[in-house]
């Protein structure tokens, strides 16, 4: 959560940025993100990325929700409650198949999409920089962080010479923090810092 | 070239014209922007006063108890429980094109996945109202659900195929919801960074979940709607084939069988498609969306409609042939004295020819690609599809084992069409303001497949259909 610079290179083409992405790395640039307005397959990998694991989450809630079902239900009809419903048998697991199934998708479902929302720090009233407002439309947009050890005016030529369609700077925050889009109220405030010498 | 990957040009593009990634941006957007047009305000004004007719019916039903609906002595269901089946099958294509489709990996869903996601909800939300509100004392509806309460606890009974409704009806409700409005984030934000007003940048903003669009979010955006694909694919045919169970596992002469689970969801998948046709042919005319629902996204349904079609047809085939097979003098009264025959023989015969006769005209090539025949038939085939429920629920009821309590001829009152048409009302209020404030079609996914089933993409294919197979696997070989 803080406050940092970046040059901001943005690509109109896959065609180009597969490449970019490359150079960029092969150039010892730490790209920051890559903000596509759609999936493109094999992006995650061009950049580096790890395999997500989200699909293991959701397989353990999954089974979370079998196991809740049986148990719950087993625990119903044997101990707490035992009826005789027609002389049927107390534990009758075919007539359990159908609320155990649909408790299995229900918590891998719901699960999964929590998870998803707290990786990705979606949720109503969260507020983000973004770099560029065509980044959900029709652009490809590479920030890089410049730190003191690299020289913008380095990062910038070399954009456009990968065949960046915009290159600028730009200050950003990086994190999120609680706020509207019809409101710019900033996480942070710029303050001038007084020096004790 | 690497992510041109080739596509023959035999097949249909899923995106006509030529279109940029900021066009389809533009004329998926530009709807939602514009302010609302006189006839939106007209169709939207029609279904809030419908649906403010199902508001005083249900205020006669709640106040005077069900009573006030014809139900009798022995058709103790009637329509409320047909119109929940009804609504229940359109439920199922929206998860059927997003979910099978999407692992069936067929293109052309792109096109249509979102409006018809969004008219499951609604559709399900529809079908939810009937068995709550025919409890009769409706503010006792939270007893089905399994909390310790006061009275032992006393459970509700798990093996009922009642309960497994409740269960399976929710379940289907949260995860379409679920499945829906992760794949909207994103086309949200786009909405959220294009908006000018401050009220749109105040909605979309808080809709969209802040969503940026990071290549890792993505990764899991894919992995989440792949995982959730393949939950629902099961689902969708799990919960029409426990509404067959409510009425499969009873030992009523009609109800009875075991073909039931099959042939309800092959019926669900028929009115859904049909429901699909009917909103979408409107839609892309009124929306201008012609480009993204093309004829042959029509034509593709109308397959799906006609080969649903016929498996019903077979399957009301089945049960006659059972009737007479099983030799219970029961079972074959029912089917052949009292359905298809008696006083409710219309509305069997009413069925068969909506829902097995007429849509087999989707074998002509021509008739499967005309729009104005296809919207005729997808409202046919719902007619047809409301009628088969009925027929199913009603003539099993009206004759039972005993003659002396045979009802008299059961129709509807006024209070019972008038909740039927308040469900039209809630259903069409809910997508008027989906289709005016939510992006119909699927913008990411649509940019997704852009360049793969475009038209202006497709036409690139020209010098690779020229070249030699040996030619093509070379340069294909190095194109990554």
């Amino acid at each position: 959560m803080s406050v940092k610079k970046f040059v901001v290179g943005c690509f109109d083409d896959e065609k180009v940025l597969f490449p970019a992405v490359k150079n960029t790395r092969k150039a010892g640039y730490k790209i920051h993100d890559l903000y596509t307005p759609f999936p493109i397959h094999g992006l995650d990998h061009a950049m580096g990325l790890r395999d997500t694991s989200l699909h293991t989450a959701g397989f353990i809630y999954g089974l979370t929700g079998t196991t809740t079902a049986l148990t719950f239900m087993s625990w119903v009809f044997t101990k707490d409650w035992p009826m005789n419903i027609g002389g049927k048998p107390h534990l009758p697991i075919p007539a359990f198949i159908p609320i155990v199934f649909e408790l299995t998708v229900l918590c891998a479902a719901v699960g999964m999409v929590l998870t998803f929302c707290y990786l990705c720090q979606l949720s109503p009233f969260i507020r983000k920089d973004h770099f560029h407002l065509r980044s959900t439309d029709d652009l490809f947009v590479m920030p890089i962080e410049i730190t003191e050890k690299t020289n913008a005016e380095e990062v910038k030529a070399f954009f456009i010479n990968a065949g960046a369609v915009e290159v600028f700077e730009k200050e950003a925050e990086t994190g999120w923090w609680l706020g509207r889009y019809d409101t710019n109220r900033k996480a942070f405030e710029k303050k001038e810092q007084t020096v004790i010498a | 070239m690497s992510l041109l990957r080739y596509e023959s040009q035999v097949r249909e593009p899923l995106v006509d014209g030529h279109k940029t990634y900021h066009d389809v941006t533009e004329d998926i957007c530009k709807p939602v922007e514009a302010a609302p047009s006189r006839l939106w305000w007209i169709g939207f004004l029609i279904s809030v006063a419908l649906l403010l007719f199902g508001v005083v019916s249900l205020y006669m039903e709640v106040v005077y108890g069900t009573g006030m609906w014809n139900l009798n002595k022995t058709v103790g269901w009637g329509w409320d429980i047909t119109n929940f089946v009804w609504w229940v099958g359109i439920g199922h294509a929206g998860t059927l094109i997003s979910a099978i489709l999407l692992l069936f990996r067929q293109g052309w869903r792109t096109g249509v996945n979102r409006a018809a996601e969004a008219m499951t909800i609604f559709a399900v939300i529809c079908a939810g109202q009937f068995p709550i509100w025919h409890m009769g004392r409706v503010w006792m509806a939270f007893f089905v659900m399994p909390y310790p309460n006061t009275r032992g606890p006393l459970w509700v009974n798990f093996n009922s195929p009642l309960l497994w409704d409740v269960f399976a009806i929710s379940t289907y409700f949260t995860v379409s919801l679920l499945f829906w409005y992760s794949g909207l984030l994103p086309d949200l934000a786009t909405l959220r960074d294009r908006a000018k007003k401050k009220w749109a940048k105040l909605f979309y903003g808080v809709a969209s979940f802040g969503w940026t669009g990071s290549t890792k979010h993505w990764q899991r955006h894919e992995s989440l709607s792949l995982v959730l694909a393949g939950l629902s694919t099961p689902l969708v045919l799990s919960v029409h084939t426990i509404v067959s169970f409510d009425f499969a596992t009873s030992v009523i002469p009609g109800w009875h069988t075991t073909i039931f689970p099959p042939y309800f969801v092959a019926g669900a998948i028929f009115s859904g498609f049909a429901m699909v046709q009917t909103l979408m042919l409107v839609t892309r005319k009124v929306m201008q969306l012609e480009d993204y629902i093309t004829i042959s996204h029509i034509e593709n349904m109308n397959k799906v409609i006609v080969l649903t079609g016929s498996i019903v047809g077979c399957a009301y085939l089945t049960e006659l042939f059972m009737a007479w097979y099983s030799a219970v003098k029961f079972e074959q009264d029912i089917f052949f004295k009292y359905r298809i025959a008696g006083p409710y023989g219309w509305a069997y015969w009413l069925m068969m020819t909506c829902n097995v006769i007429t849509p087999q005209l989707f074998w002509v090539k021509k008739l499967r690609r005309n729009i104005a025949f296809t919207f005729l038939m997808s409202v046919v085939v719902n007619i047809g599809m409301w009628f088969e429920r009925f027929v199913i629920i009603v003539t099993s009821l009206y004759r039972d084992y005993l003659p002396s309590s045979w009802s008299v001829y059961y129709r509807p009152s006024i209070w019972e069409v008038g909740f039927y048409l308040g469900s039209f009302g809630l259903f069409f209020t809910c997508y008027f303001l989906f289709s005016k404030y939510f992006p119909v079609i699927a913008i990411a996914e649509i940019k997704h497949i852009l360049k793969k089933h475009g038209e202006s993409y497709k036409e690139n294919m020209d010098p690779l259909e020229e070249q030699t197979v040996e030619e093509f696997a070379h340069d294909q070989l190095h194109a990554h």
